[in-house]
């Protein structure tokens, strides 16, 4: 990567992969567990994140030397939820169905570990293209764990991806409906999102063996 | 030079290789291995693991024989409407080839999935791990079975056996170290995947699904179904006892349970602890009930009403209580191990089922819930018993030292 330097892209991808916020720090899991049953409200989950997180660091970074130490934590606040306000405002006003079934939990990027995570850990110590490079890859490993979990979780809980019967009309028995297959409901309660997580990790753990610990 | 003989040299050859766990497995199941533990104290005990699973199997099987008769009784009372109360348990209506030639057409495929996919998970385990195929499995591929209706199409169950074994079983690392009972992680994962095919009053006579809607349509709800919707049940208590009743394939008849717990607790194998305190439980919650609708608390108008009238000792009969607490309550990897902790792990099993039972009508059987909370929740019973008994141990030194 001619654009960035090997320590800049090692900020991207460290976070997507070994240093994981959702599989390897377990942040953000309760995001993760809500609203993955349909890979739609993953996507936008993932996206909004992003732009909060990418966002949020460079002006925590920006501000990182007139932050008083002691009221750090309120200002953090003040920068997420105002980019969480704004998300809020343009899906209410673009994708108004959707900020319905996300609720609360566009709200609750406010609370999200990962967010202040990361501005505690990162941007409050780097320069601003730095929190700004760290803050997009871990939205990115977020997205991608839940984009992964929404797709399993639509695809199998309700046959469907995106809104698109992929596997058939399971009231009108087409596709594989048609043979015996049904939905699995158990795919639409969070439980399920919890197992679902836990192979994840279970499977980059078993491929990646210095993410063992000992003991 | 016998099978066995072979066999073990056969063993000798594949030593370290991928296969031997599996090899192993079968050779080990088929006969006792012929080697000894080198150095060492020795013990010796006839009742190896297998030995136990065996005998758990023992008391299954006349449960499962009358289940597949169940089967058949059932879907021809169903077709011809002419359910007799109160026959006698050597009744040649019940007992007879056809009914077998039913219920066995559609018992067996699942107990042979059930123990094919089961036993095809442990093996690819004990292969990647390289450990012994431990035999955990056996008891859990025989209670499968007779734990779900009997029309639970085989795909489903291989999903939820695979489920089961791999997430409520191997995760934890294998036999020994699981947390919850893996037969009603399997019935769980049924339960909350597929509702349709496990509840309502379509899937537990076989035919009644296919029928639906048709001029033929038969259907054969279980008792709990029948009073969580407040409607009068043609069993008598005799019939609920000796298991005419439909249900789930092997827990309709009590009186048979009943024998196979008595085998258990007499081959020391099932813990009369845990069944007896369950029991008591499950009557403590029932009279509770009884008194709450005595004193006119709750009114005919509730929908708790017809299940909180129940006669206290009804409960036990109906349902997959019994069951439950004879075969599932007394797994001993995920019961309390102390005596005192066995009795409050049963009467919570007890009580929590008939609150589930009676309070909750989208979980019409609460004991597989019950039993599973409770699997949670018994290391934390055995860990407080433990502490209370060094706690009082600590202070009966201190006054003799004192």
């Amino acid at each position: 990567m001619g654009l960035l330097s090997k320590k800049d892209a090692a900020l991207i991808t460290d976070p997507f992969a070994d240093n994981n916020p959702i599989t390897i720090q377990v942040l953000g899991i309760c995001s993760a567990l809500a609203i993955t049953a349909e890979l739609k409200a993953s996507i936008v989950m993932a996206v909004s994140v992003l732009f909060v997180l990418g966002i949020g660091n460079v002006v925590i970074s920006l501000m990182r030397n007139i932050i008083p130490s002691k009221i750090r934590i309120i200002v953090q606040l003040i920068v997420v939820a105002t980019l969480v306000i704004i998300v809020d405002l343009v899906l209410k006003a673009f994708q108004y169905e959707l900020s319905k079934t996300l609720g609360a939990f566009i709200g609750l990027i406010i609370t999200n570990c990962i967010i202040m995570g990361r501005f505690e850990a990162f941007a409050l110590a780097n320069g601003p293209w730095k929190s700004f490079l760290d803050g997009i890859g871990n939205a990115v490993g977020y997205g991608v764990i839940l984009i992964i979990v929404g797709f399993f979780r639509e695809l199998l809980g309700s046959g469907t991806l995106l809104g698109f019967k992929v596997l058939g009309d399971p009231i009108e028995k087409t596709g594989l409906y048609s043979i015996g297959y049904e939905n699995n409901g158990f795919m639409l309660l969070a439980p399920m999102a919890l197992i679902v997580v836990g192979i994840i990790i279970w499977i980059q753990r078993s491929r990646n063996e210095a993410l063992i610990e000992d003991n | 030079m016998g099978l066995k003989q072979n066999l073990h040299n056969l063993k000798e050859k594949y030593k370290g290789t991928k296969m031997a766990p599996a090899f192993n497995a079968i050779h080990t199941f088929l006969y006792l291995p012929n080697e000894t533990t080198h150095g060492g104290t020795h013990i010796k005990a006839a009742d190896d693991l297998k030995r136990t699973m065996n005998t758990v199997i023992m008391a299954m099987v006349p449960c499962l024989i009358f289940g597949m008769f169940n089967a058949g009784f059932q879907h021809n009372v169903a077709v011809n409407g002419n359910f007799a109360s109160g026959m006698s348990f050597f009744s040649g209506d019940f007992w007879n080839f056809g009914n077998l030639l039913i219920g066995a057409a559609k018992i067996l495929p699942l107990v042979i999935i059930s123990y094919g996919v089961g036993l095809g998970v442990e093996f690819i385990f004990a292969i990647i791990k390289g450990h012994e195929v431990e035999e955990g499995y056996l008891v859990t591929g025989m209670l499968v079975p007779l734990i779900v209706p009997v029309d639970t199409p085989l795909w489903m169950l291989s999903v939820a056996v695979i489920f089961g074994v791999v997430i409520g079983k191997e995760v934890f690392g294998g036999t020994g170290m699981n947390i919850l009972n893996p037969a009603l992680t399997i019935r769980a994962f049924l339960f909350f995947a597929y509702p349709t095919w496990m509840s309502g009053d379509k899937v537990w006579v076989t035919g009644a699904v296919e029928t639906a809607g048709t001029a033929d349509a038969i259907s054969g709800e279980t008792v709990l179904g029948s009073l969580a919707q407040g409607k009068e049940i043609v069993y008598s208590a005799w019939d609920m006892f000796v298991g005419f009743i439909p249900g789930s394939v092997g827990e309709t008849s009590t009186l048979l349970i009943l024998l196979g717990g008595l085998f258990l607790i007499f081959s020391k194998i099932g813990s009369w602890r845990i069944m007896l305190s369950a029991t008591l439980g499950a009557l403590a919650m029932g009279l509770i009930f009884n008194q709450i609708a005595d004193a006119g608390i709750i009114t005919e108008s509730s929908k708790f009403y017809s299940l909180m009238n129940t006669p206290f000792w009804h409960h036990l009969l109906i349902g997959g209580f019994a069951f439950g607490a004879v075969y599932m309550a007394t797994d001993p990897v995920t019961a309390s191990q102390t005596n005192k902790g066995k009795w409050i792990y049963g009467f919570l099993i007890g009580f929590i089922s008939i609150m589930i039972r009676v309070f909750n009508p989208a979980y019409p059987e609460g004991v597989m819930l019950a039993i599973l909370l409770m699997n949670v929740f018994a290391p934390t019973i055995d860990h407080y018993v433990v502490q209370g008994n060094v706690k009082r141990r600590k202070k009966r030194l201190k006054a003799k030292t004192a």
